[in-house]
């Protein structure tokens, strides 16, 4: 295995250990309420839109669509070498629900805002056990462009 | 709706002082801090004694380096205050929610003058390692793991809001057509304000052409769209309005303060990223006030990073939303010279933080009242032959925003 790029890795609770670790299973995970059905990110303990506490991790999609991004150039942190492409990804799955990740899998130049991704998963060891983190990347039908 | 009681008419501000300001000046932070109090209050009129109020943001914290260091009980204790009331703290309407502390706290009256102040001392921080010394997350031997909303952006290697505020100014430009070549405009009106700033960092001039050669940080935000790390502290009195008979000078007026935040408090929740909470805080002051965009002469407004200027031109309504690359392209509207002209206004007379240093949103207060009081010397506005008389103070960007509506006459 090659060495991975340098990643500031996240601090895995009981809360968010589905998001951070769903990618085992190859799912994007998120609360969802049972009551309403509403999709819930970042994790909390109530669903926002009917107070209900029946929240459980249920996958998504893992599909969804280029909702804004930015090619980063500065260097921050040493190993991790730009150009990359930071996004914010809105899923199919319902109306705002959205994270920021990374465009994985092109170059910066063929990213477009509109653009149909989907998630991948790269796996990150950590002291407590791995993370993988989400990553997203072009369909292959229509990459590089806003369809 | 009803409108509700403007209680901020009740609280006025009778002072402002500056530390020296600089890069890599190295000097203690406390110190920087008690030179901006004792010139704001000298500058009021008053006594240390006089001082029964103190405010501040983000309070004392030691990450990220410069960002702090001073907070409320080493102020307290140096100049052996006597408190009525007091505040520090980070979770606010942005940098100038502290001054929207103050006021709420004298309106009330809890105390009569309090002072408020914001220092930071990052150039210093930083020192000659650079910016990656000060990169969340990095450096520190692999122990830290991100939290909070911290977690949900570091591991996609985007720790700082040129990252954030990058994928909002892009939505921006696709969404409207804005592009680099107006943006730039906020970045050149506030470098030939800066020139005849003294106290400005950069005072050379740009070029539109030095503007889209320098290199990129993040897409499309260059360098010269990021202001300036700086050391320096700067403070303001906020005093009682009927203690105006005790000031050196007739104060500025609070006319209206907006401190809204109606979305979600998030860099990439928020409902409308091009527009921000810039958006909340600009309607709400609108809200409680007669006065309209066309009566503003000078307008400070935040630019941690160039994007966010032009947000807040339109969120206040000196253009509509997406129109605000044509509105500064060019630079006329914006300029000194345009101050009281139909369909201008003055903006960030003293260079900004993208020229003059990031004194985090209080310098912009700072200059707002200098100009409103005719002391800002060679780049004072006139209106009419005199100082302008109508202002906004606007700090903040993202989740993070708070206006202020400033008046003399
Ligand atoms: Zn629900």
């Amino acid at each position: 295995m090659t060495e991975q790029p340098f990643r500031v890795l996240p601090a895995v609770t009981t809360d968010n250990e589905h998001f951070w670790r769903g990618g085992e299973h190859g799912e994007l995970r998120f609360l969802r309420c049972a009551d309403c059905g509403t999709w819930i990110h970042p994790p909390q303990p109530r669903c926002p839109e009917c107070l209900s506490t029946d929240v459980a991790p249920q996958a998504s999609s893992g599909r969804g669509r280029i909702l804004t991004y930015t090619v980063n150039h500065q260097p921050w942190y040493p190993g991790l070498d730009p150009p990359y492409v930071v996004a914010i990804v809105e899923l199919d799955d319902q109306p705002g629900l959205r994270l920021t990740t990374n465009i994985v899998g092109v170059d910066p130049d063929q990213v477009d805002f509109d653009q149909r991704v989907h998630v991948t998963f790269e796996e990150y060891p950590d002291r407590d056990g791995s993370v993988w983190l989400p990553f997203f990347e072009p369909d292959p039908d229509v990459a590089g462009t806003a369809s | 709706m009803r409108r509700r009681e403007v209680g901020e008419r009740r609280a006025v501000i009778s002072g402002v002082g500056q530390s020296q300001v600089g890069r890599r000046i190295y000097r203690d932070p406390l110190g920087l801090t008690l030179d901006a109090c004792l010139a704001a209050v000298e500058h009021a009129g008053l006594q240390l004694s006089d001082i029964d109020g103190l405010a501040t943001y983000p309070g004392n914290m030691n990450v990220p380096p410069g960002f702090s260091g001073v907070g409320i009980a080493e102020v307290h204790d140096a100049l052996r205050l006597e408190l009525d009331w007091f505040a520090g703290g980070l979770e606010l309407p942005g940098q100038l929610g502290s001054v929207a502390n103050a006021v709420a706290a004298v309106a009330t009256g809890l105390c009569d003058h309090a002072l408020c102040f914001r220092t930071v001392w990052e150039a210093s921080a930083q020192g000659d390692a650079g910016r990656a010394s000060v990169t969340m997350g990095g450096g520190g031997g692999g122990g830290y793991r991100a939290s909070s909303f911290m977690q949900w952006t570091l591991p996609f290697g985007a720790p700082s809001a040129a990252n954030w505020i990058g994928m909002m100014a892009n939505l921006h430009f696709h969404r409207f057509g804005t592009t680099r070549e107006q943006l730039a405009w906020i970045a050149l009106n506030s470098r030939r304000n800066a020139e005849i700033n003294p106290t400005a960092i950069y005072r050379t001039p740009m070029s539109l052409q030095d503007y889209l050669d320098v290199r990129m940080i993040s897409d499309p935000l260059c360098l010269y769209d990021c202001d300036v790390p700086a050391d320096g502290s700067t403070a303001v009195v906020v005093s009682r309005a009927d203690a105006a008979a005790d000031l050196r000078r007739p104060p500025v007026r609070i006319e209206a303060v907006g401190t809204a935040l109606r979305g979600r408090p998030s860099w990439d929740q928020f409902d409308d990223l091009t527009t921000m909470a810039l958006r909340d805080a600009a309607a709400m002051m609108w809200e409680r006030t007669d006065l309209r965009p066309e009566q503003v002469h000078v307008a400070e407004l935040y630019d941690g990073f160039s994007f966010i200027t032009l947000a807040w031109l339109e969120a206040l309504g000196f253009c509509a939303q997406g129109e605000g690359g044509p509105f500064v392209e060019g630079g006329e509207r914006i300029a000194r010279e345009a101050a009281g002209v139909p369909g201008s206004v003055a903006l960030n007379t003293h260079g900004g933080q993208l020229s003059a240093g990031r004194l985090h949103g209080y310098g912009f207060l700072h200059e707002a009242c200098l100009q409103l009081w005719g002391e800002a010397g060679e780049r004072q506005v006139r209106v009419d032959g005199g100082a302008p008389s109508v202002g906004i103070a606007a700090a903040g960007g993202g989740p993070l925003a708070a206006a202020f509506l400033l008046r003399t006459d």
